[in-house]
């Protein structure tokens, strides 16, 4: 992707990682609206919207926008039309995310219609683009290995969720609550925590320089957990209760000795130097530890298995903790880079062009963190204790996500600002107008 | 991955390379660290020895391994060739961060410096995850290409 021909105009990329944070954003304010009453069960409207909301339209969508601009590097495969590409999987996934929620809210069949036409659309062409790329990889690295399995995770997760849809829009008989569960333990287990894992065999070691992951774990961590996850959704599928119990148990260790591992390489890191970022992998990784453990307690004990603020735990640590964390940190590298490095490339010796850090300041990030950090908290808080917690706990979501948007907004207004004053300068040619 | 993906017991050139790579990361990760504690003749001593690592690193590639690899594989303008402009562009990088370095502006040289690391990580990746492995598939009967590489990063 250095050479820049070949690099995908920024707006291709940028495009999702500026509207997402718009969503957590949304869930905040969802929260604020609905109050205490949304923590009532993880099955009442506004919970489902909001947590569509964040999977969806930030998870969902900023994964997919960094992983095709990641391939390129990491797999040595060009996704042909990086400008179309990503228009078809941004509108049709922006556009669904915020119909799935409106559909949940109004539970009308149409609405369910509409957003699963736009979510096959848009996650089809997703599908597709990557997969392509994937299968032509010309060496096989362990991260292309765990990116096929997480993408295969995301195919198995679209589809239960378009049936879901399906049940919603068009009556379609199925057992909601075994495909529901299935669902959320393919996106989360087998895309989301697969996808981290296989970019964080690369960019853990790369960028805070730390040693590698044990090679035994790069290459059978990711297949060895797809395999327990299809196990266990025929075990729990079929009823097979004590044998999906133990499966479930051995996945929620593979995910705990993955976050492990992670914490261990970070404390290891040779790059001695404050980052910002740092505090985000370790936060996400904690969550993830945390929420893998009380995952593996929770079917063996009769306390946790009944209380309703472990369903909320078991959500919020995965979602909010582990993912929402690692992609906020991941956008605080990848946007600022982005537009240094397009930066660079069209104004070189006309115009000198600011820093990363001059682009997006340690501090700003710092102040950020801090807010998504009271979100995680109070959110966690609010699951134990609705009446009290649940308002901070919205207001510090919609905070933590806005600032966000603020601080990516901020970073393409100086790139807007400084490629105007510095093409000003001397006189452009149409290839290079095509180019920015 | 296996640190040597056939599985004999000489390394490979992927191995070798890579090593080579981590040594010039802990050079870079000791002047930032340097500049960070604002110790200027720190950083300059830890930024000169990572600018001849790369270099050095850089010109072995370029003079052995590519044109070993271009020779066999008859492939001119492909890998080796997107290799050699970004290390071209990497030269360019590490030349502004010792400007910035020499004329005791920190706050410019890390700024440069996360972008450096950045570029550079992206190409070593691209060469660990794709190049070197093609690399050694290609050269497995040219071990003198190794030995070469080898006494000229000694």
């Amino acid at each position: 992707m250095l050479s820049f021909d070949q690099v995908p105009p920024l707006a291709a990329p940028l495009r999702f990682f500026v509207t997402a944070p718009l969503f957590i954003a949304l869930a905040g304010l969802l929260a604020v609206i609905d109050g205490p009453a949304i923590l009532a069960s993880r099955w009442t409207p506004a919970a489902l919207a909001a947590t569509h909301l964040l999977t969806v339209g930030f998870m969902a969508q900023v994964m997919l926008g960094a992983l095709l601009q990641m391939l390129p590097v990491v797999v040595g495969v060009v996704v042909p039309r990086p400008r179309l590409t990503a228009a078809l999987i941004h509108i049709p996934l922006t556009l669904g995310a915020l119909a799935l929620a409106a559909a949940f809210l109004n539970g009308n069949p149409i609405w369910f219609q509409g957003a699963l036409g736009l979510l096959g659309l848009g996650f089809g062409a997703a599908l597709i683009a990557v997969h392509l790329a994937l299968w032509r990889a010309p060496v096989v690295s362990g991260t292309v290995i765990a990116l096929r399995c997480a993408l295969g995770a995301l195919m198995v997760t679209v589809g239960l969720g378009l049936s879901l849809g399906g049940f919603f829009g068009w009556g379609f008989t199925l057992p909601v609550v075994v495909v529901t569960h299935l669902h959320t333990a393919w996106g989360l287990v087998g895309w989301t925590t697969l996808l981290v894992a296989g970019v964080a065999y690369q960019v853990v070691p790369m960028f805070q320089i730390t040693p590698p992951y044990p090679s035994a774990f790069v290459r059978g961590f990711a297949p060895l957990m797809a395999v327990l996850l299809a196990a266990w959704s025929a075990l729990a599928f079929g009823g097979w209760e004590m044998a999906a119990r133990l499966t479930g148990a051995v996945l929620a260790l593979g995910v705990a000795l993955f976050a492990v591992t992670t914490l261990r390489l970070l404390t290891q890191r040779r790059r001695k130097i404050g980052d910002p970022t740092l505090a985000c992998w370790r936060t996400s990784m904690a969550s993830l530890l945390t929420g893998a453990l009380l995952w593996l307690l929770t079917p063996w004990s009769q306390t946790l298995a009944r209380a309703p603020q472990v369903e909320w735990l078991l959500g919020i640590l995965p979602i909010f903790g582990f993912a929402v964390a690692v992609i906020n940190g991941m956008l605080y590298k990848i946007v600022p880079f982005l537009a240094w490095f397009h930066l660079q490339a069209q104004l070189l010796g006309r115009a000198k062009v600011p820093t990363m850090k001059q682009l997006l300041p340690d501090a700003a990030i710092r102040r950020q963190f801090w807010v998504y950090l009271a979100a995680l908290l109070l959110l966690l808080a609010a699951a134990v204790h609705p009446p009290v917690f649940t308002y901070p706990a919205a207001l510090a979501l919609g905070g933590t996500g806005v600032w966000l948007g603020v601080n990516l907004m901020g970073v393409w207004w100086i790139y807007r600002r400084v490629l105007q004053d510095g093409l000003a300068v001397a006189p452009v040619t149409d290839n290079e107008v095509m180019r920015g | 991955m296996p640190a040597n993906p056939y599985w004999s017991l000489a390394m490979s050139i992927r191995e070798f390379l890579i090593d080579d790579h981590r040594h010039c990361d802990d050079f870079f990760a000791a002047a930032e660290q340097a500049v960070e504690r604002s110790d200027a003749a720190g950083a300059a001593t830890a930024f000169g020895q990572f600018r001849a690592a790369l270099l050095r690193h850089f010109a072995a590639e370029e003079q052995t391994l590519f044109p070993a690899f271009e020779a066999r594989t008859g492939m001119r303008m492909g890998p080796t060739q997107m290799m050699r402009i970004e290390h071209e562009q990497m030269r360019g990088l590490v030349e502004v961060a010792d400007e910035a370095l020499t004329s005791g502006d920190l706050e410019e040289f890390l700024g440069q410096a996360e972008s450096l690391l950045i570029m550079m990580q992206q190409h070593n990746m691209k060469e660990e995850n794709v190049l070197y492995p093609m690399c050694d598939q290609q050269l497995a009967g040219e071990p003198a290409v190794l030995e070469r590489l080898q006494s000229e990063l000694a």
